[in-house]
């Protein structure tokens, strides 16, 4: 297993503007994140298991490379998902690593 | 912003709907206090991997926990575990609690859940007799579940086939006995139980159709085979018993408030006294995309039901309704449904069966009233925005997948 006593700092932003920064455990998924730390939002109703589609992010254009790309399964969700952007993600797919330290993601219009 | 709903909220119930609802009240900025009661040792947690993860040695309680322990506290919400509601006394607005507290309320919400039907055929009170709703029960499975042990499976629904599924994963053999006719009687059209039974068959789960139990046999205390109304026995070391739930709605019923087959509640999740509310599985519920009252029986619905519940205690906007789904996750196949199968005229199926990758889909006239879809995230999505805007879908198109799903509206 990779260090999981570190953390990374998150910020996420909702759809009104308000900032949420918060520290992530290593391993946990950017949605877990969220969850953990009852951020508005992110709803995860499957619970992670990329079902549902309702941990829908924007990654912040600077941090898009470090996330990786969707897997054919969370693109196919995606693709019809609502509000969809070329940075778009399910936060449940995201795992948290020292790499995404500083990592910036978004809520979409209508999920919360 | 707040609304005259008072200052003190017990949750009675602290399953995936009691415990969602006391996280959105603290996101929707209620700040009076918060009561948490649940009969169990543990936090809220997610049952849906239960069956799933859970029993395969992929999830442990931190992976399950709704919210981690400190967030409790933290946001104000005293979690009483092990504590469970005897009555209620709604003149004076108190829960009376196993603890014989009487615990005051101004908004009460019932989040009760359901429970597990036992069988009552002779034997079912055996050691190796299970049933599989919470992680305490989850816990003795996993505990004897393993290589070279046989599972008899009560009960073909989605509960029954994960446990097989998850159960042979783990190198145990699996025998599922199913009274009805077919699998999924009660949740999965006929066409997606024939695929499971397939699937299931082919990858070595004994299924069993038209078999009812009549008992357990045992030995010294434990048992050792399943007994079927038509003679036939069937050895095992454990055996699970899934074959349906009963809401608990005991407690609203015995104060008079209205049930049917569960707490009777509106699209806020008021029952019919107004300052109670019921989310989750104990509940009886509009359907306003069906016109009719029903209890999905699903997190999501629970979900759903915690949101309306917490908007309306804090005075927002009702939400907009949502579509019932679910999911359920057997060997490599992921399937899931949207809609409920109400008033269906027309089944058809999108893509190969035998490709492991197909959908499929109920209609009624030319809208979409349901879609079960195996390996198909696109036709759940698509299918799930169709039956949320009623848009007539071209059945033709729906049926051809030349046509990708953002072609098929009519």
């Amino acid at each position: 297993m990779a260090n999981v006593t570190y953390m990374a700092k998150i910020t996420y932003i909702e759809q009104d503007g308000s900032e949420h920064v918060v520290d992530v455990k290593s391993g946990l998924s950017v949605m877990q994140g969220a969850v953990n730390n009852n951020i508005r939002g992110i709803i995860a109703e499957c619970g992670g298991a990329c079902a549902c589609a309702t941990c829908h992010v924007y990654v912040d254009e600077a941090w898009r490379e470090k996330t990786g790309t969707a897997s054919v399964m969370e693109q196919s969700m995606l693709d019809f998902s609502e509000n969809v952007e070329p940075n778009s993600r399910l936060s449940c797919q995201i795992k948290v690593s020292d790499d995404l330290d500083g990592l910036i993601v978004r809520m979409p219009e209508g999920q919360s | 912003m707040m609304s005259d709903c008072g200052r003190r909220v017990v949750i009675l119930g602290a399953g995936h709907a009691g415990g969602t609802a006391a996280a959105l009240l603290r996101q929707y900025g209620y700040d009076g206090s918060i009561v948490l009661i649940g009969d169990e040792p543990v936090a809220p947690y997610q049952r849906p991997p239960l069956s799933k993860a859970w029993l395969k040695g992929e999830a442990n309680h931190e992976s399950l926990a709704l919210k981690p322990a400190n967030f409790y506290p933290d946001s104000g919400i005293d979690f009483r575990p092990q504590v469970s509601g005897i009555s209620l006394n709604r003149a004076a607005k108190t829960v009376r609690l196993s603890t014989g507290e009487d615990l005051g309320y101004d908004t009460l919400i019932l989040a009760t859940g359901a429970r597990p039907i036992r069988l009552v055929t002779p034997g079912a009170d055996l050691e190796g007799v299970h049933v599989l709703r919470t992680a305490a029960h989850a816990e003795l499975i996993r505990a004897e579940v393993g290589a070279r042990k046989r599972v008899a499976v009560i009960g073909g629904g989605y509960i029954g086939l994960e446990v097989a599924a998850s159960a042979l994963m783990l190198g145990s053999s699996a025998v599922v006995i199913e009274r009805e006719r077919r699998l999924l009687f009660r949740s999965g059209s006929e066409t997606i139980a024939e695929f499971f039974r397939n699937y299931h068959e082919t990858r070595g789960v004994r299924v069993m159709l038209g078999a009812t139990v009549v008992g357990f046999e045992g030995d010294a205390g434990r048992v050792t085979a399943v007994r079927v109304a038509d003679g036939q026995v069937v050895d095992c070391d454990i055996a699970v018993v899934g074959v349906g739930i009963i809401p608990n709605d005991e407690i609203a019923a015995a104060a008079e408030l209205k049930c049917a087959r569960g707490v009777v509640v509106d699209l806020q999740a008021r029952t019919s006294d107004l300052s109670i509310f019921a989310i989750g599985d104990a509940t009886h519920r509009p359907l306003p995309l069906y016109g009719r009252m029903f209890c999905p029986e699903s997190v999501p619905n629970a979900l759903e039901q915690a949101k309306q519940a917490a908007s309306a205690i804090t005075g927002r906007a009702p939400p907009t309704p949502e579509v019932p789904w679910n999911w359920s996750d057997q060997f490599d196949l992921k399937l899931q449904i949207a809609g409920l199968p109400f008033d269906v005229d027309r089944t058809l199926v999108r893509g190969d069966m035998a490709t492991g990758r197909f959908a499929v889909f109920h209609l009624k006239g030319d809208r979409i009233q349901q879609v079960e879809a195996v390996n198909a995230p696109p036709e759940f999505m698509a299918g799930k925005q169709f039956i949320l805007n009623r848009k007539p879908i071209n059945p033709s198109k729906l049926a051809d997948g030349a046509f990708s799903m953002k072609e098929i509206a009519a």
